[in-house]
């Protein structure tokens, strides 16, 4: 109720500042603009503070959000895509490369969607084969061959679930980076941008330094599947999405995420150079401590990370 | 002469001779042949008709693999405190109390040490009737702290999954489990220690996508449901009817996926003949 109170009222402000742009910028009409604004951007910033987790998992997969490929063009210099697994295909839901951040040379691995019809279906909706996650592990494997730093970026609604993929091994494809990346001796720093969707993003994920953007969702489940399987209909989508506490404030909360990382003014999907700069000042900041350590320690700073997840009791 | 007329009911039949067979008999889920319930049990819960395999309690599985039924248990007492009050038709908390009622153990796991053909071991166990064996932040630190166990004492460790997959009710931190174990699993694999997966029926989800995949030898039982997606996801996503066979066991090894089928009747010899491999030294 108050949310629509709070959206009518920016409405409002919205159009009045329109009608003043509109009459010429003068003396008087300057501190009037001011005003306006400053209420404007304090309005949207109330209104995406109260966002319930449903609200927030749309905006999670809202499709004008910064795709992997978006953050890699901003943030990395002369990056080079590596194909393939070397053993059956190359899978486009999931880009490797190599690069250079600020000078460093760096692996890069994100899971990619696609902004159109042909690109998504390209990019399976961003729904990763058993092929793309053994694309990555051998990226991933061939920076630690040669001491570079790894960065992942986690989005995707899950990996495919299909004949194939079943044929082909998801389980053990991911079950095995989950496994092998544990051991990796270089610094990885994972991003959660968009959507976390369950074990198709651990697949990428086990890391040393988690950050994840203010209006990401990571989760065991989309709240349409909790809805199916709890409940056995589609009516509580919006108590799965309450329930299963994926929210970028709930994840740093228990401990999962190290860093939330703020989003442009209403959203990523407003301004995709500001939210590549705010995760540029996280990214830099993780690595140059991860740098500090040696391979032995990043293992075992990445095992203590892990090790320490869950809630139990009656010890 | 009262005392020696038969007994008359209200109706005035009189009572039928019977036996008490209530409990005593059970149906193959397979193929309906009737048995006595005692020699399905001597025969481990195997169709003696068909093989069709039963699923079977996790204590049960422990007695069957652990010589003499001896075996020592650990963590018993930990459970979920419900850390995100999760209520769906009913709450998480109702959930758990109910199923240590119906199974008599707080979480879906049992975890024990003893000897296996002479040799010590660890076995976890998944608890299947426990919400579906689904895995939550209980499985998985009882399951890594084995994993550590295993890596500390330097004895194999045999995991028998049966398992629907992490479990929702803990969301992400049930998600956060399998990256935990397989942390754990990591440093075992870089320590010689084996590690043999056996995977029974069912084996989906976040627990086919995390441990029950990286043994040194995975193994299943007969025809075992196997896969990392439900058959109905599947279903739903391609909108067209899966195919006979599709993930089970007789499927994952023709795909290349399992190392072995092995009837639970000759589970323990084989178990039994794989430590024998992995712990007699070569050049002895």
């Amino acid at each position: 109720m108050e949310k629509e109170n709070s959206k009518k009222e920016l409405e409002q402000f919205e159009k009045t500042l329109a009608e003043i742009e509109r009459l010429g910028e003068n003396e008087k009409t300057r501190k009037e603009i001011e005003d306006l604004r400053k209420k404007i951007s304090e309005l949207k910033k109330k209104i995406l503070s109260e966002l319930t987790p449903w609200q927030r998992t749309k905006l999670a997969r809202h499709e004008n959000r910064p795709y992997s490929l978006d953050y890699i063009e901003r943030l990395f210099t002369d990056f080079e895509e590596i194909h393939g697994d070397r053993k059956y295909a190359d899978d486009p839901a999931i880009i490797a490369g190599f690069g250079f951040y600020k000078g460093i040379p760096v692996v890069v691995i994100g899971q990619q969607k696609g902004r159109n019809l042909k690109e998504r279906q390209h990019r399976n909706f961003g729904m990763p084969q058993p092929e793309g996650y053994r694309k990555a592990i051998r990226v991933m494997k061939m920076a630690e061959k040669f001491g570079k730093p790894i960065f992942t970026f986690i989005d995707t609604p899950g990996a495919y679930p299909g004949i194939g993929a079943e044929e082909r091994g998801q389980a053990e494809a991911i079950a095995y980076n989950l496994r092998e990346m544990a051991k990796l001796k270089v610094p990885i720093i994972s991003n959660v941008i968009g959507e976390g969707g369950s074990g198709g993003a651990l697949g990428i994920g086990v890391s040393n330094r988690i950050l994840m953007l203010e209006n990401a969702i990571y989760s065991v489940i989309s709240p349409e599947s909790c809805s199916a399987i709890l409940w056995k209909d589609q009516e509580h989508i919006k108590e799965a999405a309450e329930n299963l506490k994926l929210t970028s404030k709930d994840l740093f909360e228990f401990g999962i995420v190290d860093e939330v990382v703020k989003e442009p003014e209403g959203g990523a999907h407003n301004d995709h150079d500001l939210a590549a700069k705010f995760l540029d000042e996280a990214m830099e900041r993780h690595l140059k401590e991860l740098m500090k350590l040696s391979g032995d320690e990043l293992v075992e700073d990445r095992y203590k990370k892990f090790r320490k997840m869950g809630v139990i009791a009656g010890e | 002469m009262a005392f020696f007329r038969r007994k008359k009911f209200k109706n005035g039949l009189r009572e039928k001779k019977r036996v008490v067979t209530d409990g005593q008999f059970t149906k193959c889920e397979n193929c309906n042949t009737t048995f006595w319930k005692k020699d399905l049990e001597e025969n481990l819960m195997v169709c003696p008709q068909c093989g069709y395999h039963f699923k079977i309690y996790s204590l049960d599985r422990l007695k069957m693999l652990f010589d003499d039924e001896k075996f020592e248990e650990f963590d018993e007492h930990l459970y979920s405190p419900d850390p995100f009050n999760f209520v769906d038709k009913k709450a998480y908390k109702d959930r758990l109390k109910d199923m240590e009622a119906k199974t008599g153990i707080k979480d879906a796991v049992r975890c024990a040490k003893g000897k296996i053909g002479g040799y010590d071991a660890i076995v976890v166990a998944l608890e299947y009737r426990f919400i579906g064996g689904s895995m939550g932040s209980v499985v998985g630190e009882k399951i890594t702290r084995m994993v550590e166990k295993s890596l500390e004492l330097k004895i194999p460790l045999i995991i028998v999954s049966a398992s629907g997959g992490a479990r929702m009710m803990e969301g992400v931190l049930s998600l956060m489990q399998m990256a935990k174990i397989n942390s754990a699993l990591a440093r075992l694999d870089e320590a010689g220690i084996p590690f043999i997966s056996v995977l029974t029926d069912p084996t989906t989800g976040g627990v086919t996508a995390s441990f029950a995949m990286v043994g040194d030898l995975n193994i299943a039982e007969p025809g075992a449901l196997i896969g990392f997606a439900g058959p109905r996801v599947i279903e739903q996503t391609i909108r067209q009817k899966l195919p006979e066979g599709f993930q089970r066991s007789e499927f994952l090894l023709r795909h290349g996926m399992l190392d072995a089928i092995v009837d639970r009747r000759n589970l323990k010899e084989y178990i039994v003949r794989a430590l024998k491999f992995f712990l007699t030294d070569a050049k002895k």
